[in-house]
């Protein structure tokens, strides 16, 4: 097995949000700035580390046509972890990023591997695999977040770009997300097709 | 005057609160089910009665069990686990009353599971503060109730519009997903024209 394309497949060829289109509630709600978008990231990545670790550990002891409820058992204990974690050392990311904590527990990405990857692969794939995607999944989320930040606030990492500018605010708010996101697609199909 | 209140909090989760348009929540079967009118209403009406049912066992667990063991941040865990459960009855009713509808939702319907509408409108539940308020368990129940006709009204719209899209004209790299988030970036501006109603 090859363990380098494990970690590289998920930043690109299979990025979890532009190609496999999961996980997308998060993506799309907590990129009104890049520092929620960061935040976000960071707790998605350990949660899909640690799960896709113990996943793979108990892959041989779980009855299979209970797997889904135990995988999610085991996605909710580390979701659990992250947010006292965060509701104890950055109170102020707890309250920007609100309930999509909680909501971890149901991004497909993190089940998706859980029964798609960790499952069947060992221990040292699944930590590589687990790390590639949630790489993948935090530049999508970045590029995102600077999109929707710059644009609709007027502002990056907290400071004011143009000093007097009026920010479109939709950029911020729902349709904002599904254009930026609508147009990275799209270029990413552009991208793609002249490749071939 | 409850009852005012009680349709106050259905218009606003239907219209003004839309979870799928202004709060983008339960995203992935809102893309992947909208193809055909037909399969989007049957997985509507599922998730209008998952999001209920949810809405009702969870609030009864949270108010009678979590809270006075003091046990709340076991929520997460226990919340999924009374979805997914609920989840598998729904999967077992389609099947019986059904099969061709359950054969059209296929894949999606142990999906519900994990549309994060429903853990999220349990969650918003508590956040709302509904369990210390008067008539919470029937505030809860109708914002699940109205939070599931809500995604039901996107769905059926966003199916509308997909199925005229596939025969429209347009560049090939649009195709698919890009084109369809355009489209639901234009129906969450249309669905702002809600957010200055008072209810």
């Amino acid at each position: 097995m090859n363990y380098l394309s494990e970690f590289t497949k998920g930043i690109w060829k299979k990025n979890p949000i532009l190609v496999l289109g999961i996980g997308l509630c998060p993506t799309l709600a907590v990129t009104t700035s890049v520092s929620n978008a960061f935040w976000m990231s960071i707790a998605a990545a350990f949660v899909l580390t640690c799960s896709n670790i113990v996943i793979s550990l108990i892959k041989k002891i779980v009855p299979s046509h209970v797997r889904i409820p135990i995988f999610i058992t085991v996605i909710a204990t580390f979701v659990t972890i992250v947010e006292l974690l965060l509701n104890a050392f950055q109170p102020a990311v707890y309250k920007s990023l609100g309930i999509f904590i909680p909501l971890i527990v149901v991004n497909c990405i993190i089940l998706g591997r859980a029964e798609e990857f960790a499952s069947k692969n060992g221990v040292l794939a699944s930590i590589l695999d687990a790390l590639g995607m949630a790489i993948g999944f935090a530049l999508t989320l970045f590029v995102l977040a600077f999109v929707r930040e710059s644009l609709g606030a007027n502002k990056l990492f907290g400071f004011t770009i143009i000093p007097g500018m009026e920010p479109s605010s939709a950029m911020i708010i729902a349709p904002g997300a599904f254009f930026t996101l609508g147009l990275m697609l799209w270029g990413m199909n552009k991208i793609n097709s002249r490749k071939k | 005057m409850e009852l005012k209140i009680l349709f106050g909090i259905l218009i606003s989760t239907i219209f003004i609160n839309n979870y799928v348009l202004s709060q983008i929540l339960g995203l992935c079967p809102f893309l992947g089910v909208s193809k055909k009118l037909d399969s989007a209403l049957g997985m509507g009406l599922a998730v209008i009665f998952v999001m209920s049912l949810a809405s009702f066992f969870t609030f009864l667990l949270y108010k009678y069990i979590l809270l006075p063991n003091d046990i709340v941040y076991l929520r997460t865990v226990s919340f999924i686990l009374i979805i997914a459960a609920l989840v598998q009855l729904v999967e077992m009713i389609i099947e019986k009353l059904s099969p061709a509808l359950y054969q059209s939702l296929g894949i999606f319907l142990p999906l519900i599971t994990t549309n994060c509408a429903i853990l999220g409108v349990a969650l918003l539940n508590i956040n709302s503060g509904f369990v210390t308020a008067e008539l919470g368990l029937l505030k809860s129940i109708v914002q699940g109730f109205g939070g599931g006709v809500g995604f039901t009204l996107a769905l059926l719209l966003m199916a509308g519009i997909r199925e005229r899209l596939e025969t429209a004209d347009m560049p090939e790299n649009i195709k698919g997903l890009p084109i369809t988030f355009i489209t639901a970036g234009l129906l969450a501006l249309a669905f702002l024209g809600f957010s200055g109603m008072k209810v």
